[in-house]
């Protein structure tokens, strides 16, 4: 490796590696606005500015120049600190002195750098130049006047985003960065702006001015918004998550955050159960614990085991599922089942519902088939890295499914089981010439009567094409819900002769069902005894017997396993609102109440017994080597049927009782499916 | 012996007694040293820190901008503040509150203000009977804003060539 000296010390580095990663490196924090690690180098801040032997006698962009051999790197001579001090003076030339209401103060670059190469006064008499607001959606808030043209957000909702709405027009005094007119930003990212943005020119308007960054205390979480299990951090004051932020997780969202994750905390104070309720006379009345349960082990007690089951929600943790299952085993009962969207899988290898290449992995795939699925709406940070992959080039990318935009090219295949049937030979090809093909497979294709079917399908043209290969597992299920990879694990299916959930909603079909956190289904028709349990007054409270107050995923420690198998750890970062409780300290409670008491006391007890029958959660944050498996045993052989294959997600910003009840998601949702019409359109 | 004559007589004379007269009268000649308050008072510094306040522009406009400094800085933390947009899209408090049962009047909040918002105003004679009366409101502050701002105007401009 060569080597380069740093303030006169020796450091070696990978060559293509620039001065300022040298020097990092080395040790040397190098001031900048518009360096990003993710992002393309711009050069046009000057705040890292350093001296360079052999070279010019004059300061450089470290940033944007390449270090070569034997090069010599000073990051504090007094010419270094002059050249930063006179950058400093021009950016604040225009700024304005307005910290007292920025939402960014208090974790502001410039102010943190002016701390360093700021002077105490300024030498400018001349008015400060203003700019106007620019409207960028529901998620960014504006003050251009601020803006100190870095284009970290031209460059990100360019190149991560995929989705050129943001530019600069102009130049010298009247550069502004512009949605040119006065547009959305069309992109399911937006929210990384504010973070990218190093001062208050973009920040965070659904929570703007709610709040200082010094009165938040932090908790580092998981997300589950979504399957990938991004990891992130809860910012709370007193009994209120104010914000989420992300955490960088290179194997998941490296630091972005889709706007789902991030502006959905609203929905945890609204609509929330805090008591148990319980219906009398068809009327619903707030009730006791001991009256709640009770009533609920009586009808339990009462039906044959075959007569009651239980559905699983979206946003469960594994503690809570393993305990339910636990309680309605030990009731007889086989009728359980955790895929509310009916998707074929869960019998068969544990690699059959994973995605088997890796968050990380699906980068080095050259080609890729998404069936029946919609990563962009799914996954958005899953979509984020194909098209990263894509601009790299040597991905090519087939759909099977819905023709939306992506934000990135690909060979439209067909809309669903009649091209699957049948796949047509030239479109093939580019699976069956690549290296490392994948095949990506949402819930889309595998639900309803033709799922088994579909699933036998995709398998055997998996196995056609080879997406498995010695080192290489290219068959991937995309999950579109957080709890769905911890229930399939633990078998949380229906067991011998059990009903699944589209079953067990028919009439007559059960004496009691029993929703934990299940609002994704229709329980209406269902005459069955119905009890809820979950955290909002959603779809499965609706017209519920008894609503037991349950706990949001922000307000309970558990284990989450994500799409590619990953178990994660979330933390508790509040308290459950009100009366409401801990989802498997109810759970625990009730089987006393039936009689059927689960041997555990304690959260650490369900885990240890969770873990010793289901040995994969007891690695946290760990992803298993893919393992090869024979996809084509996969589901049923079978008719395909006529099936168009569309995403299980119609609109991710209402997609779970949480993004529901929060007042940014619905603004979000109603600029997705009703844009705004331009002057001249 | 020489001593307890001279004991004697000064007993028998009541000089200890004159002399104390002489100073008691000596005193009553003198300017007196206590007010009688509360219908007189002693004149009061400038710097006075005394009950708070939330003031005005001239148009009407509260002053303050929800930046949350004196929150931040108060030692006691007495000042709780919440904050939102204000239908005008202007960064204002929802909430202001001071416990002035944790206040101790350090006047650090004041200092903090970049708009000079939050004062602390001449006023000591807000005595009350119970303690929920001591826990200040927005609504209370401004009103004190509003009835003590002709002195508080005077007093930040006697102390502005010292700042």
């Amino acid at each position: 490796m060569p080597i380069a000296k740093v303030n006169g010390v020796e450091t070696e580095f990978e060559p293509g590696m620039t001065v300022l990663q040298v020097a990092e490196r080395a040790g040397h924090e190098i001031p900048r606005f518009c360096y990003h690690e993710r992002l393309s180098i711009a050069g046009n801040c000057r705040m890292c500015l350093v001296e360079v032997k052999p070279g010019p006698p004059k300061p450089q962009a470290s940033c944007a120049l390449p270090a070569a051999e034997g090069q010599e790197i000073f990051t504090d001579t007094p010419m270094v600190k002059k050249a930063r001090e006179g950058v400093m003076e021009f950016l604040l030339i225009n700024h304005p002195l307005d910290c007292p209401i920025c939402d960014q103060g208090g974790e502001c670059d410039l102010q943190d750098q002016a701390m360093g190469y700021g002077r105490d006064g300024s030498r400018y008499a001349e008015n400060k130049r203003a700019v106007e607001e620019k409207n960028m959606g529901p998620t960014v808030k504006t003050f251009m006047t601020r803006c100190i043209q870095c284009t970290r957000c031209v460059r990100f909702i360019t190149e991560v985003a995929g989705v050129p709405d943001i530019g600069m027009i102009s130049r010298g005094e009247s550069a502004e960065i512009t949605t040119y007119l006065e547009k959305n930003i069309d992109s399911e990212l937006s929210g990384n702006v504010n973070d990218l943005c190093p001062v208050g020119a973009l920040t965070h308007r659904p929570w703007q001015y709610h709040y200082r960054p010094w009165e938040l205390k932090k908790t580092e979480t998981i997300d589950v918004m979504d399957a990938l299990g991004s990891n992130i951090r809860a910012d709370y004051r007193g009994s209120e998550v104010m914000r989420v932020l992300p955490r960088v997780h290179e194997g998941i969202n490296e630091e972005w955050l889709s706007d789902k994750s991030r502006y959905v905390v609203d929905g945890l104070t609204a609509r929330r159960l805090d008591r148990p309720w319980l219906r009398e006379n068809g009327k619903l009345r707030p009730a006791t614990w001991d009256e709640a349960l009770g009533a609920v082990a009586a009808r339990l007690k009462a039906a044959p085991a075959d007569r009651i089951g239980v559905i699983a929600g979206d946003l469960q943790d594994a503690e809570s599922m393993k305990a339910t299952l636990d309680l309605f085993r030990a009731l007889g009962s086989a009728n359980t089942d955790c895929r509310q969207d009916g998707a074929a899988l869960g019998h068969g290898p544990r690699e059959s519902w994973l995605f088997n290449s890796g968050l990380q992995g699906i980068e080095n795939a050259d080609a890729v088939l998404l069936i029946g699925v919609n990563p962009r709406v799914e996954a958005p940070l899953l979509n984020a890295r194909l098209r990263k992959a894509w601009l790299k080039g040597g991905l090519e990318v087939g759909v099977i499914g819905e023709q939306v935009d992506l934000t990135y090219g690909y060979a439209y295949l067909g809309a669903g089981s009649k091209t699957l049937a049948k796949p047509p030979k030239s479109a093939m090809d580019f699976l069956t010439k690549a290296q490392r093909p994948a095949i990506v497979v949402g819930a889309g294709a595998l639900r309803g009567e033709t799922g088994p079917a579909a699933l036998n399908a995709i398998g055997a043209l998996a196995k056609k094409v080879g997406v498995i290969t010695e080192g290489w597992n290219g068959f991937n299920v995309l999950h579109s819900a957080a709890a769905r990879v911890g229930g399939l694990d633990m078998g949380f299916v229906p067991g011998e002769g059990g009903l699944a959930v589209a079953d067990m909603l028919k009439p007559g079909a059960l004496d009691v069902l029993f929703l934990l956190g299940a609002d994704e289904v229709d329980p209406t028709g269902s005459d069955a005894f119905r009890v809820y349990l979950g955290s909002h007054g959603d779809r499965g409270a609706h017209g519920a017997d008894v609503i037991l107050p349950g706990a949001a995923y922000t307000e309970k420690s558990g284990l989450y396993v994500n799409t590619e198998g990953r178990v994660q750890m979330a933390e508790r970062v509040v308290f459950p609102k009100g009366d409401a409780k801990e989802d498997w300290a109810v759970i625990r409670a009730l089987s006393g109440y039936v009689g059927q008491t689960l041997p555990y006391d304690t959260l650490e007890q369900l885990r240890a017994r969770l873990m010793a029958d289901h040995p994969t959660f007891g690695r946290i944050d760990y992803l298993a080597a893919p393992a090869a498996f024979d996809p084509s045993t996969l589901g049923a052989k079978g008719d395909l049927g006529d099936v168009a294959y569309v995403s299980v997600v119609a609109d991710p910003y209402l997609s779970n009782p949480i993004a529901r009840a929060s007042a940014t998601m619905a603004e979000l949702s109603a600029q997705r499916t009703q844009p705004v019409v331009m002057a001249a359109e | 012996m020489f001593n307890r004559i001279a004991q004697a007589a000064k007993g028998a004379l009541m000089l200890d007694a004159v002399g104390a007269i002489g100073l008691t009268l000596k005193y009553m000649a003198r300017p007196k040293a206590t007010v009688n308050y509360p219908f007189e008072r002693n004149p009061q510094s400038p710097r006075f820190r005394g009950e708070h306040a939330l003031r005005r522009y001239p148009n009407g406009e509260e002053r303050c901008i929800a930046c949350k400094l004196c929150e931040a800085i108060c030692p006691a933390q007495a000042i709780t503040i919440e904050a939102e947009p204000r239908a005008d899209g202007s960064r204002r408090t929802t909430r202001y509150d001071i416990d002035m049962v944790k206040c101790i009047y350090c006047g650090l909040c004041q200092e903090a203000c970049p708009v000079d918002a939050i004062v602390e105003g001449p006023n000591s004679e807000f005595a009350v009977e119970t303690r929920e009366e001591l826990l200040f409101d927005k609504a209370r502050l401004l009103d004190n804003g509003d009835r003590w701002e002709r002195v508080i105007a005077k007093n930040l401009e006697l102390d502005a060539p010292y700042r």
